[in-house]
């Protein structure tokens, strides 16, 4: 059942799925930063509030990804068998489970820190971006590497749906009882995940140093 | 119109995949899967929180599932084994065991030293200690390990109709298989549904249970727990 001359045969295939994957789960990412800093920010100001936004976003989190690959063309008008509707639906839990480590970092930031730093002259912005943010840097990469590293997982669900990136290769095993697809899809699918987990990390030791050799996740 | 097939009381009755049934067999699927996992998942955690032996491979455990694409290992399990009730209960409750593990040994491990320290002073034995104090103690975090555990095999089961295991996600490959969008979105809202209330239940049984364990009363928890 397995047939690693089918690799060789279909590497342009495999590669080009790869391409998507990295696509459909990293553009999510990179969207829920940057919704979710500002509006992870303004949520922890409104106070006791945050906590009733938390709990729907929590909501949000438990929906399915299936049901919400489906739900997604009504809400944007799009063709069910359009990509665009993965990575839209990838940055809404992204951006559930993004907003909800910038709160929680921001809570995280000593009140005598903060309010040292006025006492010394900063502003409120300067406080939130010389003070608050980089403070709260540690909690939101450890999301950060949580929501990257699920995307990646995610992904291939809507191969049920007709577009799933390298779960396009889990479907067509399934449907000629080949192993070769299916396994190559797998161990593509968790070198990913491991690369841009690394990738993750390696970022944060670098723009964080102040934060090294504390646990974070 | 995009309702019109949940609206439809002939699409719930139907007795052949009506979704009466296909809601049967989804929740059917999950209780499996959720208790399977948590009579291996809950003793190990328990023993890995308290003995302190093998935490690195718990928390390990618990990130690399993360990375595990599902569709991926049932595809492979299906195609190796066979379809049917067992593989796929099977792979739900591989999904499902390390948020219970690692919420069961963080719970243990993290029950109030203190406390711990006043059982051991009361003369307790080591399973009374488990039995009496830390798990009274974990139990909060013990169901949320449950309830994420829980989200992650409804989520699973949706897609376990893909190889032929019915469940509500049938609704999405049978409306997929006919171009009826009306069905597929049917089965997609009451998916979501349907984890929403689980979520929402686990949520409100989770906060009575942490209320009951309020770590400013853990002391007193301990000691009642002599008598």
């Amino acid at each position: 059942m397995i047939d690693w001359a089918w690799i060789q045969r279909n590497l342009g295939m495999i590669a080009q799925l790869l391409v998507e994957h990295v696509i459909l789960s990293i553009v999510p990412v990179l969207a829920a930063i940057v919704i979710s800093i500002p509006l992870g920010y303004l949520v922890f100001r409104t106070g006791r509030f945050a906590n009733f936004v938390l709990a729907v976003l929590g909501i949000v989190y438990a929906i399915p990804s299936l049901a919400l690959f489906v739900v997604m063309p009504v809400i944007l008008g799009t063709k069910i068998l359009n990509p665009v509707n993965i990575a839209a639906a990838l940055t809404v839990y992204s951006v559930a489970l993004l907003v909800r480590s910038v709160v929680d970092g921001l809570r995280s930031v000593p009140a005598s820190v903060n309010a040292s730093a006025a006492a010394v002259g900063f502003g409120r912005l300067r406080r939130l971006f010389r003070v608050e943010l980089p403070l709260a840097m540690p909690v939101i990469f450890a999301g950060l590497r949580v929501v990257t590293v699920s995307n990646i997982a995610l992904v291939s669900v809507g191969a049920v749906i007709g577009t799933g990136a390298l779960g396009e290769l889990f479907t067509r095993g399934l449907n000629s009882a080949f192993l070769t697809p299916i396994l190559v899809g797998l161990v593509l699918s968790l070198l990913l995940a491991l690369l841009f987990d690394s990738i993750i990390l390696l970022i944060q030791r670098g723009a964080l140093p102040w934060a090294r050799g504390r646990r974070t996740a | 119109m995009i309702w019109e097939y949940v609206l439809d009381p002939a699409n719930w009755t139907n007795p052949d995949a009506g979704i009466f049934i296909l809601l049967a067999q989804h929740l059917a699927y999950t209780a499996l899967a959720v208790l399977a996992a948590a009579v291996v998942g809950i003793p190990f955690g328990i023993w890995i929180g308290h003995t302190g032996r093998g935490r690195f491979v718990g928390i390990g455990l618990s990130n690399a599932a993360r990375a595990i694409p599902s569709l991926g290992l049932l595809v492979l399990v299906v195609t190796l084994l066979s379809t049917g009730i067992g593989p796929v209960v099977g792979v739900l409750a591989i999904l499902a065991l390390p948020p219970i593990l690692t919420a069961t040994a963080a719970g243990i491990s993290g029950a109030d030293s203190e406390a711990v320290h006043a059982a051991r002073a009361l003369g307790m034995t080591g399973n009374q200690i488990i039995g009496k104090v830390e798990w009274p103690l974990a139990l909060p975090l013990v169901i949320s390990g449950l309830r994420s555990a829980t989200l992650q095999v409804v989520a699973t089961a949706t897609i376990a109709a893909y190889v032929s295991a019915g469940g509500l996600g049938r609704l999405l490959i049978s409306g997929q298989a006919t171009a009826n969008y009306s069905e597929m979105f049917a089965g997609a809202v009451l998916v979501a549904a349907l984890a929403i209330l689980l979520d929402l239940l686990l949520g409100l049984i989770g906060w009575l249970a942490a209320r009951r364990t309020n770590p400013g009363r853990a002391a007193e928890v301990a000691f009642a727990a002599s008598r």
